[in-house]
C-alpha cells in the first residue's frame, strides 16, 4: 500500500514538472531539436535540474535509506537501433513517452493518437524480444 | 534569460524528484516507457505500481494544465498532422522498448547514475532527433 501511494506521488511530480517545464508543448520539445533553425535551449535546463535531482538525491539517500544499484548493461546493437528509432519517432512529433501521457490529461487529440500506437510498438517488441533485451 | 528556462528547470527538478521518489519506493529505475510498457506485459505483483506512477502522473499533469497558465501551452510543430503522431507513436514505442529507455529512463535516471549505456543511448537518440528535425524541415515543412 506505501508503495502505491509513494508511486502515486511520484508519478504525479513527474507529470506536474512535465506540466511546469514546458516539455508536454511538442513545439517547444521540436524547437530544442531544431539546432539549425531558431534554437531553443529550455530542454536543456529541464534535463539538467532533473538529472541534478536524481543524482544527487540517490547519493544522499544512501545515508538514510537502501538504495539498488543497476550496474550498466553493454552497448548492444540493440541499444543502438532503439535509441535510433526513439529518436526518429521524437523528433517527428515532438512527443516522448513522459508528455504523450501527460497530454492525456490535456485531452489532447495528437496524444489520443499516439499513445495507442506507441502501446502498439511496445508491444510488438516486448513480444517478439521480451521484456529485457 | 527567458521565463521559459527558469519553468524548464524547476519542472525538471520536479521530474527528478518524483523520479527518485519511485527509484527509492520501488527499487526499480523509474523510466516512463518502461513503467509504462511493462503494464502491458504484467509480471505478477509488479502491476499496480506502476498503474498507480502513470495514473498520478496524468492526473499531476492534468492539475497543473487548470492551475498555470505556461504548462497550458500546446502548439503542434509546423507540417505535423494526425498521421505523423501516430508515425511517431508507433516508432516511440519500438525504439524505446528496444533501446531499453527513453528520455527519462536513460536521459534522467540512467544518466544521474552514470551508467554508460545509458549516456551512450541519450547520445544516440539527440542525434537521430536532431537528424530527424533537420531533415523534416528540408523535406516536409518546406513543401
Amino acid at each position: 500500500m506505501k508503495t502505491l501511494l509513494l508511486s502515486l506521488l511520484a508519478g504525479a511530480l513527474v507529470g506536474a514538472g512535465l506540466a511546469v517545464s514546458g516539455m508536454v508543448d511538442p513545439t517547444r520539445v521540436v524547437d530544442f531539436l531544431d539546432v539549425a533553425g531558431d534554437w531553443d535551449p529550455t530542454l536543456a535546463f529541464v534535463m539538467g535540474g532533473a538529472v541534478l535531482v536524481f543524482a544527487a538525491g540517490r547519493l544522499l539517500s544512501r545515508g538514510c535509506c537502501e538504495v539498488p544499484d543497476f550496474p550498466a548493461d553493454p552497448i548492444s546493437r540493440n541499444l543502438i537501433v532503439g535509441a535510433t528509432v526513439f529518436g526518429i519517432g521524437w523528433g517527428l512529433g515532438g512527443f516522448c513517452p513522459g508528455p504523450s501521457l501527460a497530454n492525456l490529461g490535456g485531452l489532447r487529440e495528437e496524444a489520443f493518437v499516439f499513445v495507442p500506437a506507441m502501446a502498439a510498438g511496445m508491444f510488438l517488441v516486448q513480444r517478439v524480444f521480451g521484456l529485457d533485451r | 534569460m527567458e521565463p521559459s528556462y527558469l519553468y524548464g528547470f524547476v519542472g525538471g527538478c520536479l521530474i527528478g524528484l518524483g523520479s527518485l521518489i519511485a527509484f527509492l519506493a520501488t527499487k526499480k529505475v523509474p523510466g516512463i516507457s518502461g513503467v509504462f510498457g511493462r503494464i502491458l506485459r504484467p509480471a505478477k505483483n509488479d502491476v499496480g505500481w506502476r498503474v498507480a506512477f502513470v495514473a498520478g502522473l496524468i492526473g499531476g499533469a492534468a492539475i497543473l494544465f487548470r492551475t498555470l497558465d505556461h504548462a497550458a501551452i500546446y502548439r503542434i510543430p509546423e507540417g505535423r498532422n494526425l498521421i505523423v503522431y501516430g508515425l511517431a507513436g508507433l516508432l516511440v514505442g519500438v525504439g524505446t522498448r528496444l533501446g531499453g529507455g527513453c528520455t527519462s529512463g536513460h536521459g534522467v535516471c540512467g544518466v544521474g547514475m552514470g551508467a554508460r549505456d545509458s549516456i551512450v543511448a541519450t547520445l544516440v537518440f539527440m542525434v537521430a532527433a536532431f537528424a530527424t528535425v533537420f531533415l523534416f524541415n528540408i523535406f516536409v515543412s518546406a513543401s
